[in-house]
């Protein structure tokens, strides 16, 4: 593999850590969501370039199914979610956001520790992928337990699912079945989560989930 | 022979980098003027404003002491080394091996101690504000700037700045992104370290929003035309540190002759122009942050040093 | 031999110790038993820099027939022992000049004066000691001296507590040694250090050695979190011994880490290198946060001496790692930036003790928020106190910024290191070190400035007046060593060649043969320093800057009321304070390290009563570590309190039950 195509792998699979990165920098609604879009068109412009040096064409339908649904469509639809539900626009967070970067640089100084001694036998650009897709998902766990609004906790889960898109090209072939159903399931996951949303802020107008803790039976 | 004509090389940097200084000051006001569709001051003005504070009495606080009096002195001196030490036109001239980055910040960091306790000397509170936060503002840069620097080392090989600038020019370094993510951290760095905005305004006198300019509040005539040239020659110096880095190209190397040397100045006056230009835009963009925002900023630009040096172990893992 | 004569200055100090007592008494004793033990160290010192530079002749091996029947005392003078006896004996020699005009000021020289030279006579003894049970023994003697001298002035409040603390934990220090000594040994019992070099332990022997020495000595070094002794005992004992407990006792407990770790345990492990270096990083930051929002002069200058010793052990574990790759060169490295950083904290250590000794005599005061605008009444101590503080803030030319440049130099050289923990833990460290580094200089710009610059605030403070020529020739003869180990630290490096092939088995390059007296740590491609020609560009950039505004500039210079935006408040009660100049510090660190809160009370408008501001914060480490043990032991102790109270009966059942218990271990054990 030629370096400049190692280059531009590299160049993505790292903005993608680096975008996961915004996302936990932001305190603002709007900021969450447009970073996520952001971080969607990374990676579909990762995987689109894995289609070129791969030249596995149907990685292409990939990056755009990502692109359309993930970039476009789910940014717009939670834009007009939270107009409609009036969701107050700072996202609370349990603990300061230096020390939540702090934990994201370890997690990320772990991933790689961890991977890269287990891929030392694959190629170099499946074992980047694969330390940055890692770091990708620790990073999106991290932002669902560090934050106390329900959409920023659903959009920490679809990080999760971009990091693990990437982890799959990198590792070379992925058929396109497996894509489909993952993101269906993706998508029911959704549909559910927003349901539920609607129904929480209808009673306790609010979604940030710590006030559900009062209404909890049997407390200790 | 040969040494004379390097110390000669030496010697023409220190006074380059000395007269460009506050011509790059003008010259990034002017800019921001025409942004806001002001005319704006004639880029000769700095020069004009030191030359009447030089003309003018020094009015001493009572309470001041010889520390108030000498650092002025001793600002402009460490600044004007530290700035001399970088290459600008030609890289290994005879004093750049006399210090490398780590030094370089530290020489800073000693016109910073001195000014801190200027602004302490005369027993008012505009000088603890201004001294307080410029500490605090150090004591986050300074660990980003060390990321920054172990990164280039890593690539590098050296701490160098000669050094540093010869591989970046030389070698084919490829498409990094560790290198993007260095200079993103340098540029934040260097815009905490230089008291622009969004850390703080150097054109506004409110306390709210002085850190620089409230430790030097009580300075009048002489010494505050060496401060002032002093912090002149500072913002030069991380321009200038950026463009020999990141951007090193047509840099010419020590004794390739006078023809390299005047082509490398020229091209150091592009790169310049460029900094100075984006510089402009940066500020006349984005509003000042709050002091307790800083903290963020700054950690965010360690952060960037850090993924750079992690980074750059994935890729170097081979 | 060298070592007769070492051991002849020692005998020296305990005589003088000796006389000490009934001397006491006369009006010029302190400057009879200072003079002794000024000429005595200075002696010692010129042996031991002839030990180290001479090298070979010089150095050897001796036992007394003293001590344990079948083991003697053994002493031995090599290249590590000859290089702390330098730190141990140039520390002793600034503190005995110091104390003659110091001295005079002693409210109960009777409680110091036998107590001083015998302190200085451990400590010595120590880093001669060649054997286990006269390491420990000579160990203790050091801690019940210094421990002697904190209780010197037992009356004044908070001095007897300090003084307990003290106690407790250079007792638990020492047991853990024992143990240390004790598993070294080995059921073979050879306890001289000879028997144990040739018989290096086990692997998991080696790392419980390792610990139990990192909590022994490192607990009379101040490694966080064993540090808690130190900023209470310190601060309270006279000023010229406050300077030689942070100076130099904190450098002969890193000897005895560097002694057992680096020498007698064998060749090192890679983990263990990690470990030691990341103590030393948080000790540094801790240390220095601290440091910060203290703003009692010596309690603040005694959390740094914590600091610096966070960055001596990053020196000391970096070169452990290095060692247990191989890399000999770079371990040379490191335990070269560590060893000079010894030498550099023990000499501007001093220097500020020193300077605050000189405040302390002068106003009576240690608190800072009462002190300020002290440069106009004390010229010449504020001046060496500016020299020590620049010096301790790591900033070129002085010596500070040489052994911390040195061991950024050693961090860089990390990637090197195949272990990735490693690799990834040393980057992290190089952060702590530069946010400790830039932190003390905020530290020091506080403590000089609140001290030193700015106006009164106490009639104390207006009153001042400058302290005796020994003190201040003391400060300036201690503030030119920091200025030439700064300009000329070539020269340092290589003196410390000795000491670094013999416990890493390489060297740094030679540095006295590179042109313009340069320093060159690696390679000259890699990097490279030069203290002097630095030092003469500056000074020609200034005089330079000096003469053209001389030239063509006004010269005119008038007196007048401060300009403060227009508002010239004649209080000094409006000054920046310490506390409010580490707030910024305060609110972004401290929040998290030490649950700083910050309270507020404004009365309401029309009431004249002052507004309040509280700021609290909590030592983490106390409230997690110390309190929980205190309690167990009180909890503990309670229970067995039943025990005084047994009836005769019982008390035979106690017997008879410890017999049988012992006799069944012996037969299990057959």
């Amino acid at each position: 593999m030629d370096r400049f195509a190692l280059d531009v792998a590299h160049l993505f699979a790292g903005g993608l850590v680096l975008v996961s990165f915004m996302l936990l920098y932001q305190d603002r609604m709007t900021g969450v969501v447009n970073n996520f879009a952001l971080h969607a068109l990374v990676v579909s412009l990762a995987v689109a370039w894995q289609a070129h040096i791969q030249h596995a064409p149907h990685l292409y339908i990939t990056a755009a199914i990502a692109l359309v649904v993930k970039a476009i469509i789910i940014p717009l639809a939670l834009h007009r979610i939270i107009v409609r539900l009036g969701i107050h626009r700072t996202i609370e967070v349990v603990v300061g956001i230096g020390q939540t970067m702090l934990a994201g640089i370890g997690l990320v100084a772990l991933s790689i520790i961890v991977m890269l001694p287990i891929t030392a036998k694959a190629g170099t650009l499946t074992q980047q992928d694969l330390a940055f897709a890692l770091s990708v998902l620790l990073l999106g766990l991290l932002m669902m337990i560090s934050r106390r609004n329900a959409v920023s906790q659903v959009i920490g889960f679809m990080s999760i699912e971009n990091g693990l898109i990437l982890a799959a090209t990198g590792a070379k072939g992925m058929p396109l079945v497996v894509e489909i159903s993952v993101a269906f399931s993706i998508l029911i996951a959704l549909i559910v989560i927003g349901v539920f949303l609607f129904r929480i802020r209808e009673r306790f107008d609010t979604v940030d989930i710590h006030a559900l803790h009062e209404f909890r039976g049997e407390q200790p | 022979m040969a040494i004379a004509l390097n110390l000669l090389v030496q010697f023409a940097q220190m006074v380059l980098v000395l007269a460009l200084a506050p011509l790059f000051a003008g010259f990034v006001r002017k800019t921001k003027a025409h942004l806001l569709r002001r005319q704006g001051p004639p880029l000769i003005q700095p020069y004009r404003e030191v030359l009447r504070l030089l003309r003018k009495d020094v009015v001493l606080a009572d309470s001041a002491s010889w520390v108030f009096r000498v650092a002025p002195y001793l600002v402009f001196a460490t600044t004007w080394v530290a700035a001399a030490l970088v290459p600008t036109f030609a890289t290994g001239l005879v004093f750049s091996y006399a210090a490398d980055v780590i030094a370089l910040v530290a020489l800073l960091g000693s016109a910073r101690f001195m000014l801190a306790l200027a602004g302490l000397d005369v027993g008012t509170s505009f000088g603890g504000i201004g001294s307080s936060r410029e500490m605090l503002i150090a004591s986050l840069a300074e660990p980003a700037m060390l990321m920054v620097v172990f990164t280039l080392s890593l690539l590098a090989g050296s701490t160098q700045l000669s050094s540093i600038a010869e591989f970046m020019q030389a070698s084919d370094v490829g498409l990094r992104f560790s290198l993007a993510l260095a200079l993103i951290g340098l540029i934040m760095v260097a815009i905490a370290e230089n008291a622009r905005i969004p850390i703080d305004n150097p054109a506004t006198h409110l306390e709210l929003t002085m850190v620089h300019e409230a430790m030097i509040l009580e300075y009048s005539g002489r010494h505050l035309a060496l401060i002032e040239v002093a912090a002149f020659l500072k913002l030069l110096l991380y321009v200038s540190v950026i463009a020999c880095v990141f951007f090193p190209w047509g840099i010419a190397v020590s004794g390739q002759g006078p023809v390299a040397y005047l082509a490398g100045a020229g091209v150091y006056l592009l790169k310049l122009a460029a900094g100075g230009l984006l510089l402009a835009v940066f500020e006349t963009a984005i509003a000042k942050m709050r002091v307790f925002r800083v903290p963020d900023f700054l950690g965010a630009a360690l952060m960037l040093g850090f993924l750079a040096t992690l980074l750059l172990f994935v890729t170097m893992a081979r | 031999m060298a070592l007769t004569g070492l051991l002849w200055c020692v005998g020296a100090l305990l005589a003088v110790s000796v006389a000490a007592i009934p001397v006491a008494r006369l009006r010029s004793a302190s400057t009879l038993v200072y003079g002794a033990t000024l000429s005595v160290s200075a002696l010692a010192l010129a042996i031991a820099i002839a030990c180290l530079l001479a090298g070979g002749p010089l150095l050897g091996a001796l036992t007394l027939p003293v001590g344990l029947p079948w083991l003697g005392a053994h002493f031995r003078v090599d290249a590590l022992a000859a290089f702390f006896l330098i730190v141990v004996n140039l520390g002793a020699a600034g503190a005995s000049l110091y104390g003659i005009g110091y001295g005079r000021h002693e409210e109960a020289p009777g409680r110091v004066l036998p107590f001083f030279p015998a302190f200085l006579a451990g400590m010595n003894l120590v880093v001669l000691a060649d054997d286990a049970f006269t390491f420990l023994f000579t160990w203790e003697f050091m801690s019940l001296a210094s421990w002697a001298l904190v209780m010197s002035h037992h009356r004044r409040p908070g001095n007897a507590a300090a003084g307990y603390l003290y106690l407790i934990m250079a007792s638990f220090g020492t047991l853990a040694l024992l143990l240390a000594f004790g598993l070294l040994a080995g059921p073979a019992g050879g306890y001289a250090f000879e028997a144990i070099r040739a018989a290096p332990p086990a692997a998991g022997v080696a790392a419980a050695v390792l610990v139990l020495a990192l909590i022994g000595a490192g607990s009379k070094a101040g490694l966080v979190p064993l540090h808690v002794w130190l900023p209470l005992a310190h601060p309270a004992a006279p000023s010229h011994v406050s300077a030689l407990m942070s100076g130099v006792m904190t450098k002969v407990a890193v000897y005895g880490v560097v002694r057992i770790v680096f020498d007698l345990l064998g060749v090192p492990t890679w983990w263990a290198g990690a470990l030691v270096a990341l103590l030393g990083g948080v000790t540094a930051v801790m240390g220095v946060l601290h440091a910060l929002m203290e703003h009692d002069l010596k309690r603040l200058l005694a959390y740094h001496t914590v600091e610096n010793i966070g960055i001596i052990f990053i020196g000391l574990g970096l070169a452990l790692a290095f060692a247990a790759n191989g890399m000999r060169p770079a371990a040379a490295l490191a335990l070269t930036a560590a060893l000079f950083h010894v030498f550099n904290h023990s000499v501007f250590k001093s220097l500020l003790f020193f300077g605050s000794g000189a405040v302390l005599t002068s106003t009576g005061l240690r608190d800072m928020e009462q002190l300020g605008g002290l440069i106009h009444r004390m010229p010449l101590t504020a001046f060496a106190f500016l020299v020590g503080s620049a010096a301790i803030s790591a900033l070129p030319p002085f010596n500070g910024f040489v052994s911390e440049w040195l061991t950024f130099q050693a961090i860089l050289v990390s990637p090197a290191l195949p272990q990735w923990l490693l690799k990834f833990l040393v980057p992290a460290i190089g952060a702590l070190l530069a946010l400790s580094a830039a932190l003390a200089a905020a530290c020091f710009v506080k403590a000089f400035g609140v001290t030193f610059l700015g106006r009164p605030r106490s009639d104390a403070a207006r009153s001042a007046r400058e302290v005796d020529r020994w003190s201040v020739a003391t400060m300036f003869v201690l503030a030119a060593v920091c200025l030439v180990a700064g300009i000329l630290p070539g020269y340092f490096i290589d003196a410390l060649a000795p000491v670094t092939r013999s416990l890493a088995g390489a060297r740094m390059p030679p540095q006295g043969a590179l042109d313009w007296l340069t320093i060159v740590p690696v390679a000259q491609s890699r990097s490279s320093y030069n203290g002097l020609l630095l030092f003469l560009i500056i000074a020609f950039a200034a005089g330079l800057g000096a003469e053209a505004i001389h030239r063509w500039a006004s010269g005119a210079l008038r007196r007048s009321a401060a300009w403060d935006c227009g508002f010239p408040d004649a209080s000094p009660a409006t000054q920046y304070t310490a506390g409010s100049f580490s707030q910024p510090i305060r609110r972004v660190f401290g929040s998290v390290v030490f649950r700083a809160r910050e309270e507020v009370h404004i009365p309401p408008p029309g009431d004249l009563r002052a507004a309040e501001m509280h700021v609290r914060l909590r030592d983490v480490l106390w409230d997690a570590f110390y309190v929980p043990i205190t309690r167990v032991v009180g909890y503990v102790a309670d229970r067995f309190n039943k025990v005084q109270f047994l009836s005769i009966r019982a008390y035979l059942t106690l017997v008879f039950g410890a017999l049988v218990a012992l006799l069944m271990v012996l037969a299990v054990w057959q």
